[in-house]
């Protein structure tokens, strides 16, 4: 340990811990543009500045040493970060008014905290222009301040290495690799590096116009459908606590906003459930493709795709949930209610960017004879939406979701949190393996924040190894494991592998609000603490919920013994699974 | 397909050594006088290295050239004794006799320009090198002179 003063309060921290560590644990706030709490400082952005022995050196990347007396605060140290400041403002485009962080924008907010009233410095622009290939995530460089956080989090914690940075000094720039279009790149469309970065350079690929068109043609019948991790996060753009679980308040918006239906995506994993838990079962007695994979996280499957295509068998052959909804919804409800398909329009709302990529990666997501779901929106887009029309939120009665797309369990709730479909599987595999219910529904060491969580089940006398990623960057190691089993013909490590592509899982997603708190002093977006509070949010809603078990769905029973028949029958695997083939890295 | 040889050449030789990306980038260009997307890939394959890491290096270091340089490579000396002495000006007229600028080559592939900072020989300043021949005392006078004699040079060849 080491003890140290930072404006005169002593403070002790661990070794190795930076100046600026010890100051955010003395309550100590220096502004910062690039340091965020998920990546290693980068030392860009020249605004950490702080004094120590008359010497001034940046808090993020200088460790704290025993005896420091520090200095965070005085005239000298004002005038430099404002320069600084200024500095990085002369080389952004003062298009605020129309910038989709606009409000929300840790740059906008640093202006103002520090009273920039004039701009002296001659302004040198980017003339680069947007990549919008993705069709997922928007890059506009005029934007970028260079903090590095999205190279750190697309390399260093994803793994995944589309965005670099290209040239130096004032020719920096951030990009894929010769300058690939992030549509051409090995992006998984994680969303991650939106979620970080400080501006408007990153952000979600804006489709709420296409919801706005859907919901002025009367003709049309447009129905949506929220995921899990959204309930418990969308509140935080209306002042709501984080993690607040507001489903209700949420389905009453979205009628308010005229959507004629209000699904959830919670009735498709329950639905993923009964299909993968059977698939499972069917998998792990005949030893076919072992360890299975599960394939909700449209992100993990792009990045199976791009870095593992040796290895797609493994993965479920089953749709993510809101999918199966789209394909329930244009086929079993469509005729159920006697309305022509083609009418039926669904709009999925996301925690997740890598979503509005899903809808149309190949024609399995055309099983219902149109497009299953017709338009993704984020949980931010849909704020957006909720604000443009005026709705008061926070007053709003809670109300039910349609039926009977609309009921769920609790197993279903937790699929937006990291450990939460593994859960949810094993509490139905179990059932189908062994015809009796699990004692203990919850698998303590697949809870949590940790990279990779295992865990041994035992059904019946066989042991059943489970292993659950957290963050796709996670997922080589175990993925290379695995590999190293098979090549040397030992026994695999694990029979059934859970990865989401976001650390934390969707509750952390891409698409999900960046808001400040007034306990998070900066709209930093995500960090550890908001991950516990909006997992503890889902997790609550299971642990309350009268039935927790995706087999004892009772719209879900129906709508086999209705319509689908077999669960991984023949109609059931038309509708409801998809299969996979390798892509280029680079296009 | 001489050339995507090279990469996983350079690859087999430097893969085991920690952080010699750079000397397998050198060996590339050191051959083929530049590294382009082929060899790229070759080297993020053969060494295990992300590409876009590659480019990260590549675009970093001026010294590493992306596409085919000229066949006469013509360094003009921006150091501090080259640059007092006037090599700005026989910087410019070399700019507007080829129509190109610093970094670049000729359309023809006949001239490649950059500039370097100090080739060791302040003595003759200001210095130009063609192709490892050095020129002493430069002026702007003198451009279209070796501008011309590297012309007669390659069309000989």
């Amino acid at each position: 340990m080491v003890n140290l003063k930072i404006d005169n309060i002593p403070v002790e921290v661990e070794d190795g811990k930076s100046i600026l560590d010890a100051a955010r644990k003395a309550n100590v706030n220096i502004p910062t543009l690039c340091k965020h709490p998920d990546v290693n400082p980068s030392a860009g952005c020249g605004m950490c500045i702080v004094k120590v022995g008359g010497r001034i050196m940046r808090s993020c990347c200088t460790p704290a040493a025993e005896g420091m007396e520090v200095i965070t605060n005085d005239a000298e140290l004002g005038e430099i970060r404002k320069t600084v400041l200024e500095l990085i403002l002369s080389n952004h485009p003062n298009s605020c008014l129309t910038c989709a962080r606009n409000g929300e924008c840790e740059l906008q907010d640093m202006a103002s905290q520090m009273g920039v009233r004039s701009e002296e410095i001659r302004k040198i622009l980017s003339a680069e222009s947007i990549d919008d290939s993705s069709k997922a995530i928007v890059l506009e460089p005029a934007k970028c301040i260079v903090c590095g956080r999205c190279v750190e989090i697309c390399q260093n914690t994803q793994n995944v290495w589309a965005l670099s940075y290209l040239h130096r000094g004032m020719a920096t720039k951030i990009t894929g690799a010769n300058d690939t279009k992030l549509g051409d790149s090995p992006c998984i469309k994680c969303g991650q590096c939106a979620a970080h970065c400080p501006t408007g350079a990153i952000t979600d690929y804006d489709t709420t116009n296409q919801v706005w068109n859907l919901l002025k043609d009367k003709e049309l019948v447009t129905v949506v459908q929220i995921a899990p991790a959204v309930r418990v996060a969308l509140g935080e753009e209306f002042g709501f606590d984080f993690g607040s679980n507001l489903t209700g308040k949420i389905y009453a918006a979205l009628r308010k906003l005229g959507f004629a239906k209000v699904f959830d995506t919670n009735f498709g994993a329950d639905l993923t459930i009964i299909e993968e838990a059977t698939e499972f079962v069917r998998r792990f007695k005949e030893n076919d493709n072992l360890p299975m994979f599960t394939s909700c996280c449209p992100a993990w499957v792009d990045y199976m795709e791009k870095y593992y295509p040796e290895m797609l068998p493994h993965l479920s052959s089953c749709k993510s949930p809101h999918e199966m909804v789209g394909a329930i919804a244009k086929t079993y409800y469509a005729q159920k209610l006697g309305i022509d398909a083609a009418k039926i329009k669904v709009v999925s709302v996301m925690p997740c960017t890598a979503k509005k990529w899903e809808i149309a990666r190949d024609e399995t997501m055309s099983s219902s004879g149109y497009q299953d779901v017709d338009v993704v929106i984020t949980t931010r887009e849909l704020a957006k939406m909720i604000k443009q029309n005026g709705i008061d939120f926070a007053s709003l009665a809670e109300e039910e979701a349609d039926n009977p797309l609309g009921e769920y369990s609790g197993a279903a709730t937790i699929f937006g949190v990291s450990g939460g479909v593994m859960t949810a599987a094993l509490r139905t595999a179990f059932f189908y393996i062994t015809g009796q219910e699990l004692g203990n529904l919850c698998f303590g060491p697949i809870v949590g924040l940790d990279a990779v969580k295992m865990a041994e089940v035992d059904i019946m006398g066989t042991k059943v190894r489970i292993a659950v990623v957290n963050g796709v960057g996670n997922a080589e190691q175990v993925l290379e494991e695995i590999k190293t089993a098979q090549a040397n013909g030992e026994e695999l490590p694990y029979h059934f592998v859970e990865v989401m592509a976001c650390p934390g899982g969707c509750i952390a997603g891409g698409g999900q609000p960046k808001v400040m708190g007034a306990e998070f002093n900066k709209p930093w977006g995500i960090n550890d603490k908001i991950r516990k509070l909006r997992s503890k949010g889902l997790n609550c809603e299971d642990e309350k919920a009268t039935n927790r078990l995706s087999h004892h769905n009772d719209s879900i029973k129906k709508l086999y013994s209705d319509f689908l028949g077999e669960a991984g029958g023949e109609k059931a695997h038309h509708l409801l699974h998809t299969k996979y083939q390798k892509r280029p890295l680079y296009k | 397909m001489a050339d995507a040889s090279l990469g996983s050449q350079a690859a087999a030789k430097w893969r085991k050594k920690r952080g010699s990306l750079i000397m397998a980038l050198h060996e590339i260009q050191d051959v083929k006088g530049y590294v382009d997307w082929s060899d790229a890939v070759e080297l993020a394959e053969n060494m295990d290295v992300p590409l876009a890491r590659i480019y990260e290096v590549l675009t970093f270091y001026n010294f590493f050239k992306l596409k085919a340089p000229g066949k006469a490579v013509i360094s003009v000396c921006t150091g501090t004794a080259c640059y007092l002495k006037g090599n700005d000006k026989v910087l410019e007229k070399f700019k507007s006799e080829l129509g190109i600028d610093e970094g670049e080559s000729t359309a023809d592939g006949m001239f490649h320009l950059q500039c370097v900072r100090c080739v060791g020989c302040c003595g003759l300043a200001p210095v130009c090198v063609v192709n490892g021949k050095t020129y002493g005392r430069m002026t702007p006078e003198n451009v279209p002179v070796i501008l011309n004699e590297w012309r007669e040079v390659f069309k000989e060849n």
